[in-house]
């Protein structure tokens, strides 16, 4: 418990205070090496420059999950600690895994079309993932329908539980049933299939990516601690004024 | 058993029987979501004429024919072959020895009039200077070659690492014939 007491809403706005300039420097400066290193990659021997796309696409898929993953962790936090800063963590992730999951389904459209020659297919990789875009969506309309923020925050973790049997699901389609998409190709069973001159700068692009969107994440949350504080203020003034 | 861990056992609970419904939903509808069927599955299965279908498989080799914008092809899983005829632009990607999903129907003669051909790459990346080392070296599978033997050989030399298509451990399935063809050992 020492470390949950730690992790109380004025310390986390004292702590981001002093993380988001190192975070957001270090995101700017990796994802931008991550960019250049990308476009000095060399082209793959089949699908040639195109390949390129990958090195936004992978990084946007594999954010989305991580996303949606730290989201289904903020819901243990609020269902069964009740912590305030689980429910602003949760609430701070759904946008922007949503803005993530939603680039990688547009990067991979693009990809789809000079690569395979369609834009989208219903296979079940592709399928999932538009699943796990809606049930961002649906996250955040939950908490928006609801007006009494508790129930609103306890609701829409119920959902994200609910909905974090896809994460797998968008895993493993690959592997379980035959798809358009090809296999993993990095995180999978006897290594990575990507030559080591292709990898480097995924893995660069990645590191970047996550830095955004750690940053990100921070900054939305401290957002919305300061948010709820403002209100916590209004409505104190409102009961002051109406005395 | 404090009131937070109870809440744990509950929430876990929950979605251990969530899992398990999806599980048995996903397993019950396996032969649904297949995004094609091999050119085995078509033979076995008896399609009747007339039905549409997805077909999966690599371009076999030497069965290109083309005669202005109409094409047929074999597509091929190591087991079946399939002929397929399509009239129109093929991707990029299409070439012989190529992984192809051709959706169409089924003729009455046993080949697929395709109105779409969708070219799918494999999981490996590499620099053609990588490639053209690993042609030259023989450590190069060619698609045909791993062929789709169920079940797939133990150690599948796939460059630049072996690609090990054994399956997860406590996922259901996949359908023996459908994925090795198409997965590892298409290029």
């Amino acid at each position: 418990m020492g470390l949950l007491n730690l992790a109380n809403p004025t310390r986390f706005v004292w702590l981001s205070d002093r993380l988001l300039p190192w975070l957001s420097g270090a995101a700017v400066l990796v994802l931008g090496a991550g960019l250049v290193l990308a476009f000095q990659a060399p082209p793959d021997y089949q699908q040639g420059e195109t390949v390129r796309i990958m090195y936004i696409h992978v990084p946007f898929a594999w954010l989305s999950m991580f996303g949606y993953s730290l989201m289904a962790v903020s819901s243990l936090g609020i269902l069964a600690w009740r912590h305030p800063l689980a429910d602003v963590a949760h609430k701070a992730l759904a946008p922007i895994g949503a803005t993530f999951t939603c680039l990688c389904l547009i990067t991979g459209a693009l990809w789809g079309r000079p690569m395979w020659g369609t834009y989208w297919v219903w296979d079940a990789r592709l399928t999932s993932v538009l699943v796990l875009f809606l049930l961002y969506l649906g996250v955040m309309a939950l908490r928006a329908a609801i007006d009494d923020p508790n129930r609103a925050g306890r609701a829409a973790a119920v959902l994200t539980l609910v909905g974090f049997i896809n994460v797998p699901i968008v895993k493993f389609s690959v592997d379980w049933w035959n798809t358009l998409h090809q296999p993993a190709s990095v995180f999978r069973m006897g290594g990575s299939t990507i030559a080591p001159s292709l990898l480097w700068p995924l893995l660069v692009c990645a590191t970047g990516f996550t830095l955004l969107f750690l940053a990100l994440h921070m900054l939305a949350m401290r957002t919305e601690i300061l948010r709820r504080r403002v209100q916590a203020l209004e409505a104190r003034a409102a009961a002051q004024a109406g005395l | 058993m404090t009131r937070k861990s109870r809440r744990l056992v509950l929430i876990g609970a929950g979605l251990g029987v969530l899992a398990l419904a999806a599980g048995l939903i996903l397993t019950a509808l396996n032969d649904t979501i297949v995004f094609f069927r091999t050119p085995t599955e078509v033979a076995q299965q008896q399609f009747a004429p007339g039905s549409r279908l997805r077909l999966g498989g690599l371009v076999e080799p030497g069965s290109v024919a083309k005669t202005g914008t109409a094409v047929r092809f074999s597509v091929t899983d190591g087991n079946a072959q399939v002929t397929v005829a399509y009239t129109g632009i093929l991707p990029d990607l299409f070439r012989e020895g190529q992984g192809v999903v051709a959706e169409g129907v089924l003729q009455s003669d046993g080949t697929v009039k395709a109105d779409s051909v969708l070219a799918k790459h494999d999981e490996r990346y590499m620099p053609r200077e990588v490639a053209d080392a690993l042609k030259k070296s023989g450590h190069w599978k060619e698609g045909e070659e791993g062929g789709p033997t169920p079940p797939p050989p133990p150690a599948k030399a796939a460059p630049p690492k072996p690609a090990a298509s054994a399956p997860v451990p406590g996922l259901p399935p996949v359908t023996p014939a459908a994925a090795p063809a198409v997965r590892s050992s298409a290029q």
